[in-house]
């Protein structure tokens, strides 16, 4: 459990980029902070691993204020994972894994088995090992970076937007696979990102957050689209546009017992199945999502 | 018959590779030449190296290294080391005062391995940096594990020409008497009018200055860490030399 009690972040410059923070991030569990642009969501992560550190406040994990922990140390009890990778350029991707081992002398044979146990479980090819980051695509660069993030057997994972680069559908790859690490490993992650549909889509905890890091609403993605508690959170979820309104399509008949359904703006959302006119139910189930393109994942669990 | 020639022809005279009372041997000036460059270098590097890397890694006091940059950027004008080299005359001219000499050739030496240094770390990328302190390197983890391997090349670059610096400056100090090196058959063969052993003089520097420069620039090669030099992306299997060939820095110091 990660606990911010009332933090407040002020840069050397003047700028308010957390203001009195509080709240509480559960264990295994993926809390998602969602916000525009220097809302503050990348300070608030990066205090976590005291690559900030607060102005006032506190940190603890599982009770402890990390300020007493030493950074290296806590650094590397705690994955990171950032938007453009952040791998070292001149090692090759089984040594950018096997580098947080390596820090805590972890033996060279059993690192580098580690290491490529870490490849495997991230869905990257063995084969590319010996590569460079540089010989990498986008996409597999992320890979490699969440491995080097499991690397040491993090209980806490922290990724800052880390498929903010890469392409839709990449993206929808990673974010399954990440909902599937989270589901396996069972790790405490806290996801930064600015798009609200990722943010729904893997946040167990959702935190949607203004200016200077103030909390418009928190709760799972379910209470937050059912009632959003402000006109910003309306807006910032698309509910104020009708995006998130379904209806529907009396025009167009879909094959088989499924129905058509549209936005309020009158553009196609989706499809709902519909067997003798009766439209289907089903109930929330956070842990059960995944929305992978491999059929063979889709509707798991 | 022309002055080239007969300057290597000076050169290979046998009667000229030995020390007699009417004139310096060539191994005993180039002896001196490399000692007195030799000393003055491992000065250089004591000094610059750690300050450079100190100001890079810190980003404190950046103003002395971007001063240094520029120094060493306006050093390969001759003129420069002239004014300098008249400026420090009565220490190249007192004959017992060899510790002097070397610390003109070191204050000279310093700016290019400095800048050197400093701007091999400032170029290196932030978040790379960033990314390593947040998986839990320390400072000296990341100072010797990423900022240095990946700034090797232009740290090795600002060597090369503090290395070019100290040599174009041991042999114009020697217009002043002292101290001795291949600049001596210079002054002497212009002083005595004997034409041939100065343009020998100016032909050995030469050699020299491009031998080394030349192994340097090998050495930079090798130091460019695989997986980032230009254009690696595609180039995986191809040989070391061929893909780093592209890839050689050139130091800012062209004079001598
Ligand atoms: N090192 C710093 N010094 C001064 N101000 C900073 C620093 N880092 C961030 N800020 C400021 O603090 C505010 C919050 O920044 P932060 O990076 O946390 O935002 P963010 O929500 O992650 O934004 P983005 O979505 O663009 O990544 C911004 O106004 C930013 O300009
Ligand atoms: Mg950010």
């Amino acid at each position: 459990m990660i606990e911010f009690k009332s933090v407040s972040k002020l840069y050397a410059d003047g700028t308010h980029a957390v203001d009195n923070f509080s709240v509480v991030i559960p264990s295994r569990k993926t809390t998602v902070f969602v916000g525009s642009s220097g809302c503050g969501k990348t300070t608030l992560l990066r205090m976590i691993n005291r690559m900030v550190d607060p102005t006032s406040g506190a940190i603890e994990i599982d009770g402890e204020n990390i300020a007493n922990t030493e950074p290296v140390h806590l650094r590397r009890g705690i994955g990171y994972v950032m938007q453009n990778s952040g791998l070292l350029p001149h090692r090759t991707v089984i040594d950018n894994v096997a580098t947080v081992l390596f820090l805590t002398k972890v033996p060279k044979v059993e690192a580098y088995a580690r290491a490529n146990e870490l490849l495997d479980t991230v869905g990257l090819d063995r084969s590319l090992a010996k590569r460079y980051p540089g010989e990498l695509s986008g996409g597999q660069q992320q890979r490699v970076g969440v491995a080097r993030g499991l690397a040491a057997n993090p209980n806490i994972l922290l990724m800052d937007e880390p498929f903010g680069a890469v392409d839709p559908i990449v993206r929808i790859d990673l974010q399954a696979e990440t909902m599937r690490l989270q589901r396996e490993l069972d790790k405490t992650i806290v996801f930064v990102t600015h798009d609200i549909d990722e943010a729904f889509l893997l946040g167990d905890q959702v935190l949607i957050l203004e200016k200077g890091a103030k909390i418009a609403q928190r709760g799972t993605p379910e209470e937050i689209l059912a009632n959003p508690a402000s006109d910003f959170v309306a807006s910032f979820i698309g509910a104020d546009r009708g995006k998130r309104r379904l209806t529907v399509d009396s025009k167009v008949k879909a094959k088989g017992n499924d129905v058509v359904l549209i936005d309020a703006g009158g553009y196609a959302a989706g499809v709902i199945s519909a067997p003798g006119g009766k439209l289907a139910v089903g109930s929330a189930s956070p842990k059960s999502r995944s929305v992978s393109n491999k059929t063979s994942q889709a509707g798991d669990g | 018959m022309n002055l080239i020639i007969q300057g290597f022809l000076w050169i290979f005279d046998p009667a000229h590779f030995v020390t007699t009372a009417t004139g310096t041997g060539i191994p005993d000036a180039l002896a001196s030449h490399l000692v007195l460059t030799g000393v003055s270098l491992l000065v250089t590097i004591v000094i610059a190296v750690p300050l450079g890397l100190y100001i890079g890694h810190t980003g404190k006091g950046r103003l002395v290294g971007i001063v240094a940059s520029n120094v060493s950027r306006a050093f390969p004008s001759l003129g420069i080391i002239a004014i300098f080299v008249v400026i420090f005359q009565p220490i190249f001219s007192q004959n017992t005062n060899f510790a002097s000499a070397i610390v003109a050739f070191i204050l000279l030496g310093i700016p290019p391995l400095l800048a050197g240094a400093y701007s091999g770390l400032e170029a290196v990328d932030r978040q790379t940096i960033d990314a390593a302190r947040a998986i839990g390197m320390t400072e000296w983890q990341i100072l010797t594990k990423v900022e240095i391997p990946l700034g090797a090349r232009l740290i090795v670059g600002g060597f090369r020409s503090s290395t070019l610096q100290i040599i174009a400056t041991v042999t114009i100090a020697s217009l002043y008497g002292n101290p001795l090196s291949l600049g001596t058959f210079i002054t002497n063969g212009l002083a005595q009018a004997d034409y041939p052993q100065m343009i020998a003089g100016a032909i050995l520097v030469i050699a020299l200055a491009l031998i080394i420069d030349g192994l340097l620039a090998i050495v930079q090669r090798f130091v460019v860490p695989r997986g980032v030099s230009r254009g690696t992306t595609k180039t995986r299997n191809t040989a070391r030399g061929a893909r780093l060939a592209a890839n050689s820095g050139t130091p800012i110091m062209e004079g001598n």
